[in-house]
């Protein structure tokens, strides 16, 4: 069931899938801060937030499409849906605008395979295959559904699923690359997650009793 | 690292404030004094009857800049504050951690302890040399039982009743020597004992202007990474007290506000003229003083410091930001306790 406000928004995945603590701080306690990659997104979304749909070249085309996944408690929209006319009706084709390029994380390709798992649950149809548009490259990567890229996504929508439930902020990601390229970095404070700060107290005050007192 | 963004204090009686475009505008009679843009502000402190137009009180509001009134002689009045930024799991757990809050009670105290007997120290090294001998020896047996009560503190006092005893213990102890850390020659600033509600002697005007200034900072920081103000560990909940935001501030009052009380008298760049006594017996600081103070204050914020526990440079303004996020974490289960702020 799941009511509708205790619905994952699809975009969280893509940050549950670069770092759980990522997606806690925002999607649970509330934090987010904006920095130039994420007001580029916005400018981005801007354009394709529009809405309408139109026909080219006999796809219709619709943008900014509602969508939900009542089996994995998902919630969210399109940037663009393509549905392309083929011998057993329509086939839709999920296509979301990034900013940037492609990257070496999964997180941009689960989003838009948690798109296509909503089309599937919304339409009954299969839906092999999306896109990504990177604003930087000008091109269109081409991802297909696998079992693997699957997997992956529902995993992700498992993993945050639990974190929301339970409430509780988990450790910060391994990859400390991501970090640094983190916007949230600031808030997070991934230097002192479980840093043991009873022993650091000790040492500090023997310290500050030692140094002045001689 | 976060940025430290410009607080605006507005001291002149009868001044208009209004947003111009992107711009926050101080006007006097009509004629444009000042001009900061929005996006470097951080907070608005008002003393007396400054006119806030609503427009700026509006775009304040949306942006997260706080407007604090305080009246003429620097009382609290009133705070004008947009839509409080939510994180209520945190403030879930700071309810529930603030009725049973030894473990934060006691970082606090020992941070206030350690800073304070720091003061002392500081003295002792600077002037050590020029004191008579029983001053120093006074300076140096009040550091000495606060040093007894820092060990008590942090091995033994198990209750938040007993850790508010160890402050208030040294605190006596603290004050109890202050005089002799005031260098200057002139007799009307020395030191009585404390006083406030109203000060009745220009140090003690100086101080709880201080204090009133970083009062309000530390409210912000609680505000801005998510706690309630109002609910204290060590200081009791009473109404309309900012008891958080006066908790986060004990560790910083003697090295932030005491010891540019202290500098600012030394220096003599405050002397007895700039206090005048009212009726009442209450002592404040004349307009020009004020201004001295508060700018005195807005550089002594920008000066950088390591904080100790995240080993990162930062000014002394952001210092409450960090604590209270450091407070954040610790309430929401990140570390095992909140890391006193000590300064060195």
């Amino acid at each position: 069931m799941g009511a509708e406000e205790d619905a994952i928004p699809l975009s969280a995945l893509q940050h549950a899938v670069y770092c759980l603590r990522q997606a806690a701080l925002i999607h649970l306690e509330r934090l987010w801060v904006a920095n130039r990659f994420t007001a580029e997104g916005d400018v981005l979304h801007a354009v394709a937030d529009k809405g309408g749909a139109r026909r080219a070249r006999g796809v219709r085309r619709v943008m900014s499409l509602p969508l939900a996944s009542a089996r994995l408690n998902l919630i969210g929209t399109a940037d663009l849906v393509e549905f392309i006319p083929g011998p057993a009706g329509e086939v839709a084709f999920p296509v979301e605008y990034k900013r940037g390029k492609p990257k070496l994380h999964r997180a941009d390709e689960v989003q838009l395979c948690a798109q296509a798992l909503c089309l599937e649950e919304m339409t009954g149809q299969p839906v092999p295959e999306g896109a990504l548009f990177y604003a930087h490259t000008k091109r269109r990567v081409t991802v297909p559904f696998d079992t693997e890229l699957r997997a992956l996504t529902q995993n992700a929508a498992q993993s945050l699923a639990d974190i929301l439930a339970s409430r509780i902020t988990p450790a910060p990601t391994a990859h400390k690359s991501r970090c640094r390229a983190c916007s949230l970095h600031e808030a997070c404070r991934p230097e002192t997650y479980a840093r043991p700060v009873l022993a650091w107290r000790d040492q500090m005050l023997a310290r500050s009793l030692k140094d002045i007192s001689e | 690292m976060k940025k430290l963004l410009n607080t605006v204090y507005v001291t002149t009686e009868g001044a208009a404030l209004k947003k111009d475009g992107e711009n926050l505008v101080a006007e006097i009679e009509g004629s444009e004094k000042a001009r900061v843009p929005l996006h470097m502000v951080a907070s608005v402190v008002t003393f007396g009857p400054i006119f806030v137009s609503p427009a700026l009180i509006g775009t304040c509001a949306e942006r997260g800049i706080t407007i604090a009134l305080m009246d003429r002689i620097g009382r609290f009045q009133a705070r004008i504050e947009g839509p409080v930024s939510g994180n209520v799991l945190l403030r879930r757990a700071q309810y529930r951690t603030a009725d049973d809050a030894v473990d934060v009670v006691r970082s606090i105290v020992l941070g206030k302890l350690a800073n304070q007997r720091a003061v002392i120290r500081r003295g002792l090294r600077d002037y050590g040399d020029e004191m008579a001998a029983p001053v120093r020896d006074a300076l140096e047996r009040a550091s000495d039982r606060i040093e007894m009560i820092l060990r008590r503190v942090q091995v033994k006092d198990d209750s938040i009743d007993l850790l508010r005893g160890a402050e208030g213990e040294a605190a006596t102890l603290y004050f109890g020597v202050f005089n002799h850390l005031i260098r200057s020659p002139d007799a009307t600033l020395h030191w009585t004992g404390r006083s406030r509600r109203p000060p009745l002697d220009p140090m003690n005007a100086l101080l709880s202007f201080l204090y009133t200034l970083l009062t309000h900072d530390c409210r912000s920081a609680c505000e801005a990474v998510g706690l309630d103000p109002a609910v204290g560990f060590l200081h009791r909940d009473r109404p309309g007290r900012p008891s958080l935001a006066l908790d986060l501030m004990e560790e910083l009052r003697a090295p932030l506000a005491d010891r540019l009380a202290l500098s600012l008298v030394n220096r003599r760049q405050l002397r007895a003229g700039d206090f005048r006594q009212m009726d009442n017996g209450a002592v404040l600081l004349t307009d020009e003083a004020r201004k001295t103070v508060l700018t005195a204050w807005q550089e002594r914020k920008k000066e950088e410091r390591l904080h100790p526990f995240l080993n990162e440079k930062a000014p002394f303004g952001l210092v409450p930001y960090l604590q209270a996020q450091m407070l954040a974490r610790h309430l929401r289960g990140d570390i095992e306790a909140y890391p006193p702020w000590f300064w060195s």
